[in-house]
């Protein structure tokens, strides 16, 4: 990868708490920041806000050194959005003069992103004459949103926007989150605890723990390491980039194409041309060394095996399999694995029972 | 049935509150700011020193500043050394000694409002490009303007009804320190009780509109 453009190094012991990462990340996409309570993820946030300082860290972003040394860009000098978890609008001002608020401090030779943009992308022309006081906590958050965009950031952080809401606001926020997503061009750090969040927006995955980085890579891959398991929610699996091409109106199903081949999954209604994302988990995915007739699995896919190792239980194996340009996981016991003789570079026929449509 | 020495009185203490309550916003906002975002060890000394007029009694203050205000105390060898003369017994004089008087009265209200405020408005404002005194006149103004008001309100009264410090610092010379607690000290002791009445009935249902504007304003609001 080329366009890593971002490299942050930081340090810190504090008491109870030390953070030690350094990390590579990609100018463009989403980055989530993913890790339990108490990982560190909130805290390497701020620090590449400039709101905690790590004396001794170091930060460039594309290009510019905002953290080395005795150096350190102060936050109102970075060209940066940050949402809070709690959107922490000023209760004093509308929703209109807080978006105004960062927008006028900022050159207006550097306005890229038109208020008015801002305020359709999440939504709120409505809200404008109103005080925070009288929002909802998803409007609020969806000001907060907007309020960071308006300042034309060349980088977007985002601390749990949605984690202080509940289902039902979280769901209303969402689809804003994933058009920020398409339509904007520069990169945005999300930290976030909840698989879902991650499996709909992160293009790129950091996860932490214990003021660690355990890995950090493009999402599907990262996903699909077996040496590091990493679970989002319950079970180990992928994460697949497609476009939705076919649709059966008599079943109610949907065939979406992904680098490697093609899903037949229920019809969540996405159109035609859609860009959606498919979760595959590792447990529906099984292997064959035949292609079976006469079963009720409809996707069954020719693969490599690319990699065994140990799951969680002794009995059970995970095992990386490559589908055309995309990795899969499938986890099987060791004895069936023993038993079709599973060796890397091995090809069959690769059984794919459920995939979930997201996003 | 005021007298025109009553009335110089009024007017002096008028004038005295409202310069010494202007000083003290202007001087209190800073230390309060320090006070309520500081993590130096330095911040509980200060604060109790701030505090010290709480708890002091008046003739305490004023016998100290008299001697440092003083011909040879050091605030006054650099007031002479400055061509001012000497502080004591004269309105400004009164006003030096009202302001650390009156200094808990301000500051803690407004350290109050700058604590309850937090972190977060301020973090918010600096991602949104505002410097630090940016951020002071547009996020942390506003947001403590009941602060502030209580802060006025209460520098202002305390200041009207001092008496032991005005006495130490001021003496008693009409139209240049005696205020109206001297005023009314002076009746007591001339026995003319009709103008004691006088301006002891008007402090009295001046403190109590006082007081009624700052509980009506901040029902909640807890004691100085």
């Amino acid at each position: 990868m080329t366009d890593k453009r971002i490299h942050a190094r930081f340090r810190l012991d504090w008491p109870g708490f030390a953070l030690d990462v350094a990390l590579d990340l990609p100018g463009r996409g989403v980055t989530a920041l993913f890790g339990q309570s108490g990982s560190g993820k909130t805290t390497l946030l701020r620090c590449i806000a400039g709101l905690e300082r790590a004396p001794g860290g170091q930060l460039d972003f594309d290009g510019e050194v905002w953290q080395d040394g005795g150096r350190f860009v102060p936050t109102h000098r970075r060209p940066l959005g940050y949402v809070f978890q709690e959107a922490s609008l000023f209760p004093h001002l509308t929703v209109r003069r807080n978006l105004e608020y960062g927008r006028k401090r900022v050159p207006a030779g550097e306005r890229r992103v038109p208020l008015d943009q801002a305020i359709d992308l999440l939504g709120i022309g409505h809200l404008l004459e109103r005080r925070p006081g009288r929002l909802s906590g998803g409007e609020r958050q969806r000001v907060g949103i907007a309020r960071a965009l308006a300042v034309s950031p060349r980088i977007l952080l985002m601390d749990e926007p949605l984690a202080a809401l509940d289902l039902k606001r979280k769901q209303e926020i969402l689809p804003y989150l994933e058009r920020l997503h398409e339509e904007l061009a520069i990169p945005v750090l999300y930290v976030t605890h909840a698989p879902d969040e991650v499996a709909h927006l992160a293009d790129h995955l950091v996860v932490l723990e214990a003021g660690r980085a355990l890995a950090s890579g493009p999402l599907t891959e990262t996903l699909a390491r077996i040496d590091l398991p990493i679970r989002l929610g319950e079970d180990a699996g992928v994460v697949l980039d497609a476009v939705v091409v076919e649709r059966d109106a008599e079943w109610n199903l949907a065939c979406v194409e992904f680098a490697g081949g093609r899903f037949w999954t229920r019809d969540s209604g996405a159109e035609l041309g859609r860009h959606v994302r498919v979760r595959v988990l590792a447990r529906d995915v099984s292997l064959a060394l035949a292609p079976h007739t006469g079963t009720s699995i409809q996707n069954i896919l020719p693969g490599t095996v690319a990699e065994i190792g140990d799951d969680s239980h002794p009995a059970l194996a995970l095992v990386r399999l490559q589908v055309g340009a995309s990795p899969l996981l499938a986890r099987l016991t060791k004895r069936s694995a023993a038993s079709l003789g599973l060796q890397p570079g091995m090809q069959l026929w690769v059984q794919v029972k459920a995939v979930a449509l997201i996003g | 049935m005021l007298s025109p020495g009553d009335l110089s009185a009024i007017r002096l203490t008028l004038e005295l509150a409202t310069v010494t309550t202007a000083l003290l916003l202007l001087i209190g906002t800073p230390i309060a700011w320090w006070l309520a975002r500081s993590r130096s060890w330095l911040k509980a000394p200060i604060g109790a020193l701030v505090a010290l007029p709480l708890v002091l009694p008046p003739t305490v203050i004023g016998f100290y500043l008299l001697i440092a205000l003083g011909p040879n105390g050091p605030v006054g060898q650099l007031t002479q050394a400055l061509g001012l003369g000497l502080l004591p017994f004269t309105f400004w004089g009164l006003v030096v000694a009202s302001v650390l008087y009156s200094m808990p009265f301000v500051v803690q209200p407004l350290q109050n409002a700058f604590e309850a405020i937090g972190e977060r408005p301020l973090e918010a404002a600096a991602t949104l490009r505002a410097s630090p005194l940016d951020c002071f006149f547009t996020v942390v103004l506003p947001l403590a303007r009941p602060g502030y008001l209580t802060a006025a309100i209460l520098g202002f009264a305390h200041t009207v009804g001092e008496f032991g410090v005005v006495l130490m610092i001021g003496g008693n010379i009409p139209d240049e320190t005696r205020v109206v607690s001297v005023q009314i000290y002076d009746h007591v002791e001339a026995l003319e009780y009709t103008q004691a009445h006088g301006l002891s009935a008007g402090m009295l249902a001046f403190s109590f509109v006082v007081l009624l504007a700052l509980y009506a304003f901040n029902p909640n609001r807890k004691r100085p």
